[in-house]
């Protein structure tokens, strides 16, 4: 399945904050087809690094998506049967307007004059991408990660326009240590000299300190467990110690790799604008209680978690899964087994798959 | 909703192989909200969901069987009795389902309130501790019982507040409960003389007073 990435120009939106912002261009692609009565359209939703490329070959690189292995012909999300839709998120930096864009008031790139943006900033132009294909309700709405919160974002705000929702691996807000852990990632950035408060386009990135940033978060997405499984104690390359600071561990190494393939693909702005959205978010927000957020909800809902994932504790599923049925919602919720931590939710497949694709039959069959 | 054919419902029966399910296919009524405590894979949820039209819902804590339920479609959520009934507002369902698993719950008095409480009636089925073969077995024997019903060696049982028919109407008499129906079965067969003692399974139906 070759796919190719569209974008679509809104004149202006609206943010959270009080700015506007025009214009505004969302990049997405779409697998599948969309039914006459338009009722099989699944929105996916991507993780913070992630972008509009979640399932196929792309046509332009070759590579396939981010979550390739749950969308196609036959998969979980069963594109003979749904019509996928994934953009890329506003303030990213993979075809939608974020801070690496060029502000048509001045010529240059926004940067640091970028407006701070919200999930609910991200899920607003989702839901214009949503009028602009025609499409007046989603069968679901679904993400791992910061897709998850905004899986939730769109049950919460467009009630009306959402069957169901699988918010995998995510929270209603962040806690303190996640918080933390996205401070240490914007420090390691702005501490980079060459971040020069945001204005590096045309010239050198700040790629130590995003690579930095980088390193930070793929410890935070894989477990004690998965880590000493794939690289233990291992030493890289060597039979001995080399008595200096270069690689000596497998680890090192395989966050070195990690952290410099990021900075070809990540800009460092995108990762401010858009770990401060994450941390923001916060689902009671103008509600009170959770319970309260979810007064208007009438979407099925699936909630997934896993075992090892200690950046988004199952716990927090759970308040999820409370919340719902204090409300007396249709929810069902499960925590898988895994040792991969957070990064369960793009790797463990095959469990997923048989969850996803038994919701979502029934999903339709209530919905006819 | 219409009632499905009465064929296809002893055909169920049979596939399910769990005489106390039939009984409650029997009780719960068309288009109501039933919530399935320890529901297992969600088997008996699927046949009322699809031949009874509830809304059905479940809670289980093995994440091994929640999966397979949510896999067949059915509304489940892991985790245990007490927790999944905690977060409930009063009378959300129509019917809450205790299936074989009162005698295993650490607070039996309180598990039947919390099901009155969030549901307008409870559904509780029990193995009776005092059948025949029971008492046999341990006069005979002089050990803990064991049987059809009752397999386990004692420190491996799950069972850990033994009741009776008996037990159960002196409970429901002591909470003030009414008994709505009461149904007792050996195997696949009602029993009607001398419940206590020659029923294997008992299933009542059981509302709050007033």
């Amino acid at each position: 399945m070759i796919v190719e990435a569209n974008t679509v120009r809104f004149d202006s939106i609206s943010l959270d904050s009080g700015a506007t912002l025009a214009p505004v261009d969302v990049a997405y692609e779409t697998y599948g087809r969309l039914n006459a009565s338009k009722s099989n359209a699944i929105l996916v939703l991507h993780a913070f690094s992630g972008d509009a490329h979640a399932a196929g070959i792309s046509h332009e690189k070759g590579k396939p998506g981010w979550w390739d292995n749950m969308i196609g012909p036959g998969k979980a999300f069963d594109t003979n049967k749904y019509f996928m839709i994934c953009s890329n998120v506003l303030g990213g930096c993979r075809g939608t307007t974020g801070p690496a864009s060029v502000n048509p008031a001045t010529g240059c790139p926004y940067a640091m004059s970028f407006p701070v943006i919200t999930i609910g900033d991200m899920v607003r132009v989702q839901r214009m991408l949503m009028d602009w294909f025609g499409i007046p309700r989603l069968l679901s709405v679904t993400g791992g990660s910061m897709g998850g919160m905004q899986a939730l974002e769109w049950a919460v705000s467009y009630p009306d326009r959402v069957v169901s929702a699988i918010p995998i691996a995510c929270t209603t807000r962040h806690s303190a240590q996640q918080i933390a852990f996205n401070e240490v990632g914007r420090q390691a950035i702005m501490a980079d000299p060459d971040w020069n408060e945001g204005n590096y386009y045309g010239g050198k990135p700040p790629a130590r300190g995003l690579a930095v940033a980088r390193m930070v978060g793929h410890i935070t997405f894989m477990s004690d467990d998965s880590m000493r499984e794939k690289f233990g104690r291992r030493l890289r390359g060597k039979e001995t110690f080399g008595f200096d600071f270069d690689v000596d561990f497998e680890v090192e190494s395989y966050l070195r790799y990690r952290g410099s393939e990021f900075v070809n693909r990540f800009d460092a702005n995108s990762y401010l604008y858009i770990t401060k959205a994450m941390d923001y978010f916060d689902l009671t927000n103008g509600h009170g209680s959770l319970a309260a957020a979810f007064e208007r909800t009438e979407a099925r809902f699936l909630v997934i978690s896993f075992s090892s994932d200690w950046l988004y504790p199952s716990y927090q599923s759970q308040e999820i899964v409370s919340a719902l049925r204090a409300r007396n919602c249709d929810v069902a919720y499960v925590e898988l087994e895994s040792n991969y931590g957070h990064d369960a939710f793009l790797v463990d497949v095959a469990e997923q798959t048989d969850l996803i694709r038994g919701f979502l039959a029934s999903t339709v069959e209530k919905a006819a | 909703m219409s009632v499905p054919p009465a064929g296809k419902q002893a055909f169920v029966r049979e596939l399910l192989g769990r005489s106390d399910y039939a009984i409650i296919g029997d009780i719960v009524e068309p288009g109501t909200k039933v919530l399935d405590l320890g529901c297992g894979e969600g088997e008996l949820l699927e046949w009322l969901a699809q031949n009874k039209g509830v809304k059905a819902r479940g809670v289980e804590i093995s994440g091994a069987k929640v999966q397979r339920a949510i896999a067949r479609g059915v509304s489940v959520y892991q985790g245990d009795i007490d927790q999944g009934l905690a977060d409930y507002p009063d009378h959300a369902f129509d019917y809450v389902i205790l299936s074989q698993t009162l005698q295993e719950t650490h607070r039996p008095r309180k598990v039947l309130g919390e099901m009155l409480r969030v549901g307008r009636r409870a559904i509780v089925a029990f193995p009776n501790f005092g059948h025949w073969r029971v008492r046999l077995s341990m006069l005979v024997s002089g050990g803990a019982p064991r049987t059809k019903l009752f397999p386990y060696e004692w420190y491996e049982s799950p069972n850990i507040h033994f009741l009776t028919v008996y037990d159960f109407e002196n409970l429901a008499a002591l909470e003030r409960l009414v008994v709505e129906r009461r149904y007792f079965l050996s195997g696949h067969r009602k029993v009607t003389l001398l419940p206590n003692l020659l029923a294997e399974v008992a299933v009542f139906l059981v509302s709050a007073a007033g």
